[in-house]
């Protein structure tokens, strides 16, 4: 009989410090409580709707569709989302369960910054105090995201640890986590970490597939043949995915991050070139090397920068329901440039990893299909970035 | 059975009983491979010399989560000398032609699971490693190596945490070789002060289990050490040591073992 919980097939699990155990155990009973909960649920759907801006908008990209001269393109606009981003789904779920639980102080981590702007965000709005952890390279990366962070009244600790990225900053927030637990939840970002975690952030975040399948119901009177997101930890993803798993003639795609390309050790994409292993509370697949090292991976996009995946997608791998394409940085940039120019819809450098993947896709798709793709954030953050990346010398 | 040529036990985990025989045990801990795996085996020798009952060699991991600074720094050190779990293995084997003392490692599932669960056991009994630590291996998630532990006759040491409460008696109740309670919330790394009620978590480990219980994170000088030894059945020491390693490089052996006897001293003194 196993003792374990939250298993995706054979991945999951809660492979964490024995101090934190009764932590997240009191977190899934919280969960469990308030999930179904109306009042809870009223409460979160408002904050949705009349502060995050939802639902978002399902766009039918018929310039895209046009070019590109195969499948119809819808694009899920996550990006016009308060904060800019997916993100914030997540994180007022669990900053209103936080809260519910007595919790009085958010800690986070975040890769490119859209999840500690979201968290601070949350943080500011429910009176809650707010501390992010980001690698220090990546505060270089997205320093308007550090500002907008403090602006925003929360305190932002550059991790300076390992590869000073997104793992560890995750790293570190689970230390900081372990130190303090009674006042404190940790606001985990993505599908990913010791379950309840991985459905939690799923829950929350499928609020996206949800209105994509009555969005495109209302529009085109059917289910949409593809549908796809990046895929760095995994929760605009999951959330893509989530409504539609049960449908299976709708294939679902995953965008990783290649980097410089997945026969390169400058790659971030974890079902390409990782194996299975326990990391960050989890089992799943991992970027590692020969003796379970956890590999120290690139990519051009913060947010995608990170050795693992979420457990969910690691099963919908197993299985086959779901299928990961990986995406390097030169094709993400250009998808960048194209969708900004098409669309006039300058997409986050995450989100350009989906796009590039459905250009090269959709042509042979024949003009009756239709591919959703989900546009998780938008790309302001990352205009100086791509510029430098093209060579022109500008500074935010 | 799994006897070893060199551990003279029924099986490797019932060695562990014999750190505990003079009724307080001092336990340190050491990264292997900070600076290099040849000083490491010096320090183990020196230690063993000077009184160390029992002896944590941890394997670094990459992302320690569960270490504070200066254990994360010893990692990162020790992978960056080239120290690999094979090698390791290999420095275990020259310590036990002539080192009787009760070893355990200490390490993240991830190096285990990564080398393969029943390999990676199986050559901890045939080297003489009496045991497993794995701070990210909760009671829940034991099942991932028990079996195997069970099959190669490892103990699979459990941790008890100052938030462990109504958990302490189902934690205790399987507990193998020793009960590892950690003094305080957070990471590994020297505290000033300890304020965890020590007694009270010790009180319920005897309550449940018959094996011993040894107190670790936190413990840095001869009278925390005696402090919380008088309370439990010892106690074990990491970042102090790893410090003194960080300061005397290849030189460590000798303050080391100092170190370990004034500690050992210490702890008997209760």
């Amino acid at each position: 009989m196993s003792n374990s919980k939250g298993r995706f097939g054979v991945h999951g699990g809660q492979y964490i410090p024995e101090t934190l155990m009764n932590a997240v155990i009191e977190l899934e009973e919280a969960y469990n409580h308030y999930k179904d909960d109306p009042a809870f649920n009223r409460e979160l759907t408002d904050l949705y709707n009349e502060y995050a801006g939802r639902p978002s908008r399902l766009y039918y990209a018929e310039k895209m569709t046009r070019d590109l001269g195969g499948a119809k393109i819808y694009l899920k606009r996550e990006d016009l989302n308060h904060t800019g981003s997916h993100k914030i789904n997540n994180v007022l779920g669990q900053a209103l369960l936080a809260k519910k639980m007595g919790k009085t102080r958010l800690i986070a981590e975040t890769g490119a910054g859209q999840h500690g702007v979201a968290t601070a965000t949350a943080a500011a709005l429910l009176g809650m105090e707010c501390v992010v952890f980001m690698g220090e390279e990546d505060t270089r990366r997205q320093a308007l995201n550090v500002y907008r962070m403090r602006l925003l009244g929360s305190e932002v600790i550059s991790v300076k640890t390992g590869t000073a990225t997104l793992k560890d900053a995750v790293s570190e927030a689970m230390r900081e986590w372990t130190g303090r637990i009674d006042d404190t939840h940790y606001c985990l970002g993505s599908v990913m970490g010791p379950h309840p975690f991985p459905t939690i952030v799923r829950d929350f975040q499928a609020v996206i597939s949800r209105e994509i399948k009555q969005q495109l119901l209302e529009k085109e009177g059917r289910l949409p043949d593809v549908v796809m997101a990046c895929v760095g930890g995994g929760s605009n993803a999951m959330g893509t995915f989530y409504h539609f798993i049960e449908n299976k003639e709708v294939k679902l795609i995953g965008c990783e991050a290649a980097g410089r390309g997945i026969d390169t050790f400058e790659t971030a994409a974890t079902i390409s070139t990782g194996r299975p292993g326990i990391f960050h509370g989890m089992k799943s697949y991992f970027c590692q090397n020969h003796y379970g090292q956890i590999a120290p991976v690139y990519s051009i996009s913060a947010g995608l920068d990170y050795p693992g995946i979420g457990p969910e997608h690691a099963w919908l791998h197993d299985t086959g329901r779901a299928e990961y394409a990986a995406v390097t940085d030169e094709e993400a940039v250009n998808a960048f440039e194209y969708l900004s120019r098409t669309e006039g819809i300058i997409p986050a450098i995450e989100s350009a990893h989906a796009i590039s993947h459905a250009m090269k896709i959709a042509p042979a798709y024949s003009k009756d299909k239709i591919i959703v793709i989900t546009i998780s954030g938008r790309g302001d953050k990352d205009c100086a970035a791509i510029a430098r990346y093209r060579g022109e010398d500008i500074y935010e | 059975m799994n006897k070893t040529d060199t551990v003279f036990c029924h099986k490797p985990a019932d060695c562990i009983q014999e750190a505990f025989k003079d009724g307080k045990a001092f336990i340190p801990f050491i990264t292997c491979g900070d600076p290099d795996l040849e000083t490491t085996e010096k320090i183990v020798r020196s230690m063993a010399e000077n009184g160390a009952d029992l002896i944590e060699l941890g394997i670094p991991f990459s992302d320690p989560t569960a270490e504070g600074p200066v254990i994360q720094e010893a990692s990162l050190r020790a992978l960056k000398s080239g120290a690999t779990t094979d090698k390791i293995f290999d420095m275990v084997k020259r310590l036990r032609k002539n080192l009787f003392t009760p070893m355990v490692f200490m390490t993240y599932a991830n190096v285990i699971f990564s080398y393969g669960a029943d390999k990676f056991i199986g050559t901890c009994a045939k080297i003489g490693i009496n045991g497993l630590i794995l701070p990210d291996l909760p009671f829940e998630e034991k099942e991932e190596f028990d079996d195997i532990c069970q099959k190669y006759g490892v103990a699979l040491i459990s941790l008890i945490a100052p938030t462990s409460q109504n958990r302490i008696a189902m934690i205790a109740g399987k507990a193998q070789g020793f009960v590892y309670i950690v003094s305080s919330l957070g990471v590994t790394g020297v505290r000033n002060e300890i304020n965890t009620d020590i007694a009270s978590l010790v009180k319920l480990v005897r309550e449940n289990t018959q094996v011993p219980c040894a107190v670790g994170f936190g413990i840095s000088t001869p009278m925390q050490a005696a402090k919380m030894a008088a309370i439990s059945d010892g106690a074990i020491v990491g970042s102090a040591i790893v410090k003194l390693i960080a300061q005397y490089g290849r030189d460590a052996a000798e303050p080391v073992g100092q170190y370990v006897k004034e500690m050992k001293e210490a702890v008997l003194q209760t």
